[in-house]
């Protein structure tokens, strides 16, 4: 299958007062037609920064600094602000955390999502672009379309305002579609609902999705493959049950067990200490401060890659031929 | 919304009275009388009856009470005393036009200015732009109209003679009035706006505008703006309502022959009709700027309704 979307050896630093952050270092990961890959790891891993870095919408302070990031080939990052504009919203489309917040108060929802046919459909007459709309309304599941398509978002909940972010994002059937943590801010049932539409509608659009959370249920829900990332970096990447039934770095072994089974009447088993810092990253594997395993060499040097079969690998010592002779 | 609207005028109305009450009881508490007191002393006992008659003062105080709401009623607000037989809103619409002219002018040029200069400062936070704004925001808040006034007419007026001072005949005297009085509202509107701008810039549906493929210039026209100004128009209120209500300091360096020096005239001269006349004029004004705001307000933000019968 085609790569739609290949990020290499991507770097994003950000600036600040106290120096420089350095939120993704060196990420490499692949995205294919129609795929919907996970990207797992705690608050504050690089995430959303390598997802924004995608998109370029990074924060004023916040620069590529090395990498590529390849659609369909071609290096988006080499790519000027007008063309990225053309692809946004088109190409490539992202919803957010927030539906509370990520929709502008003051703008009748159908306008907010005709906006992007505006732009990017050009040849659509008013009527068309209308009609559009409320088609999308329609198939992410908004009743009462024609009655919504005049409405401001405080007059949905949030569970409808992600519904219209959804539809906001599919409105030109884009090749990727990024969600960043599309259903950390609903409750729990609505997420369930969301997560449904979401799978429903990749199967109708064939839309490759990348699904940024640190929520391992939804993981299991919806993704084909996974890439967990820890201090900014992948260690570890899969197909979800290679992820799930052989996880192969200890962070990802350690974010299993942590895992409240159902009737589980033992206490929580968190992973001990906090992820470092990334303003004077660790030289060796991030993870190494907090594994139950560590060796001198983890805290020294990175581990590369090892293939742990067809397409799952992970960045571990202990993966090593020589970690068991230590 | 109409219905409203028309409960809000029947508050207004109900204050309007409970103010022109209160001004009028207190009115008559002040010391002295309209007339020169030693002239008035030295006429004969029945020619001071016959004038305390004519201006209707020999009554008793709740008795010129019930005769003036009466007239006001009638639309008639009585006769000037120092201004002897013209009608308080003749007096009051013929000094009304100075004031509301330079007022106006002065609330146009700081809505205009103090916007631009808000929109670009947020835009390009922390750039030169960015600075001299909050320079002109301090110096706006800090300075005095007065001062503003004063230098202006110094140096523009009479050192560089570009523009009349000390006159009122024609558009051109209004022009350093103007300046001088807008530099406050100007200051006042750059810093709110420029605050509410980075607010809003930082919001997560300007990312969102961003992710879509909007330019920087449709972020900045169809999202960020509006989303600005709408605690701005909340300061419009109280600004409209100081510059066109007539600055006794600015009118008075000037010598324009606007509201603000004939209101602080009638009270030193005890004119009663017109203190009263003007008080009820500054407050209706003053209730319907503030009930006009909160309409433009709701029509800007559609989170704030007017009234109930809006809601599905």
């Amino acid at each position: 299958m085609e790569n739609v979307l290949e990020v290499k050896n991507l770097v994003v630093d950000i600036r600040t007062q106290k120096g420089i952050i350095h939120a993704v270092r060196d990420v490499s990961f692949s995205l294919r037609q129609g795929e919907t890959l996970a990207v797992v790891g705690e608050s504050g891993c690089g995430k959303s920064m390598t997802m924004k870095a995608v998109m370029q919408i990074l924060p004023k302070n916040a620069r590529i600094t090395d990498g590529q990031v390849l659609f369909h080939g071609k290096d988006l990052s080499k790519y000027s602000d007008r063309r990225m504009e053309k692809l946004r919203g088109s190409d490539i489309s992202m919803i957010f955390q927030d539906p509370m917040t990520s929709l502008n108060p003051t703008m009748k929802i159908g306008k907010q999502i005709e906006e992007v046919l505006k732009l990017h459909r050009k040849e659509m007459t008013p009527d068309e672009r209308r009609k559009r709309v409320v088609e999308l309304l329609d198939l992410v599941g908004i009743s009462n379309p024609e009655t919504r398509y005049g409405q401001y978002p405080h007059q949905l909940s949030g569970g409808q305002r992600q519904r219209v972010d959804i539809a906001m994002a599919l409105a030109c059937d884009p090749d990727v579609l990024i969600a960043d943590e599309p259903t950390t801010a609903l409750d729990v049932t609505i997420q369930a609902q969301i997560l449904d539409l979401m799978r429903e509608l990749q199967k109708k659009v064939r839309t490759s999705i990348i699904i940024i959370t640190h929520n391992l249920g939804v993981v299991a829900n919806i993704a084909d493959r996974v890439a967990v990332m820890y201090g900014g970096k992948i260690v570890e990447t899969g197909d979800v049950r290679d992820i799930f039934y052989s996880p192969a770095h200890e962070y990802t072994k350690a974010l299993l067990d942590s895992i409240p089974g159902a009737g589980d009447k033992e206490r929580l088993h968190p992973i001990p200490g906090t992820p470092p810092g990334l303003m004077k990253p660790p030289a060796g594997c991030p993870f190494a401060a907090r594994c139950r395993q560590t060796m001198e060499v983890c805290e020294k040097f990175m581990p590369d890659f090892y293939d742990q079969g067809t397409a799952h690998r992970a960045a571990c010592w202990m993966l090593d031929p020589r970690a068991k002779e230590a | 919304m109409a219905r409203y609207i028309v409960k809000r005028l029947i508050y207004i109305v109900v204050t309007l009275w409970v103010i022109t009450t209160c001004t009028f009881f207190l009115m008559k508490k002040l010391p002295g009388t309209p007339f020169d007191p030693e002239r008035f002393a030295s006429m004969p006992q029945a020619q001071q009856e016959k004038v305390l008659e004519m201006y209707g003062l020999n009554d008793p105080v709740p008795v010129q009470y019930v005769k003036y709401l009466g007239n006001m009623l009638r639309g008639d607000l009585g006769t000037s005393f120092t201004y002897v037989n013209q009608p308080v809103t003749g007096i009051i619409t013929s000094r009304l036009g100075p004031s509301f002219l330079i007022g106006a002018q002065a609330v146009l040029i700081g809505l205009a200015i103090g916007l631009i200069l808000g929109i670009l400062a947020a835009w390009h936070h922390n750039s030169g732009i960015d600075a001299i704004t909050m320079i002109i925001a301090v110096l706006g808040v800090s300075v005095p109209n007065f001062v503003m006034a004063a230098l202006l007419q110094y140096f523009v007026g009479l050192k560089w003679g570009i523009l009349p001072i000390g006159f009122w005949t024609n558009w051109k005297c209004s022009i350093l009035p103007t300046i001088a009085l807008s530099f406050s509202a100007t200051a006042m509107v750059a810093r709110f706006m420029r605050t509410e701008m980075l607010d809003v810039l930082n919001q997560d549906y300007i990312v969102t505008a961003k992710a879509k493929g909007l330019s920087q210039m449709r972020i900045l026209m169809f999202h960020a703006i509006r989303n600005s100004i709408i605690p701005v128009v909340t300061i419009l209120g109280p600004i409209v309502i100081n510059l066109m209500t007539g600055s006794l300091a600015v009118e008075s360096v000037y010598s324009i022959p606007g509201i603000g020096s004939l209101f602080v005239d009638c009270i030193k001269g005890n004119d009663y009709p017109v203190i009263m006349g003007i008080t009820v004029f500054y407050a209706s004004f003053y209730m319907l700027v503030i009930l006009l705001v909160d309409i433009i307000y709701s029509l800007i933000d559609p989170r704030i309704r007017l009234s109930k019968e809006q809601e599905d």
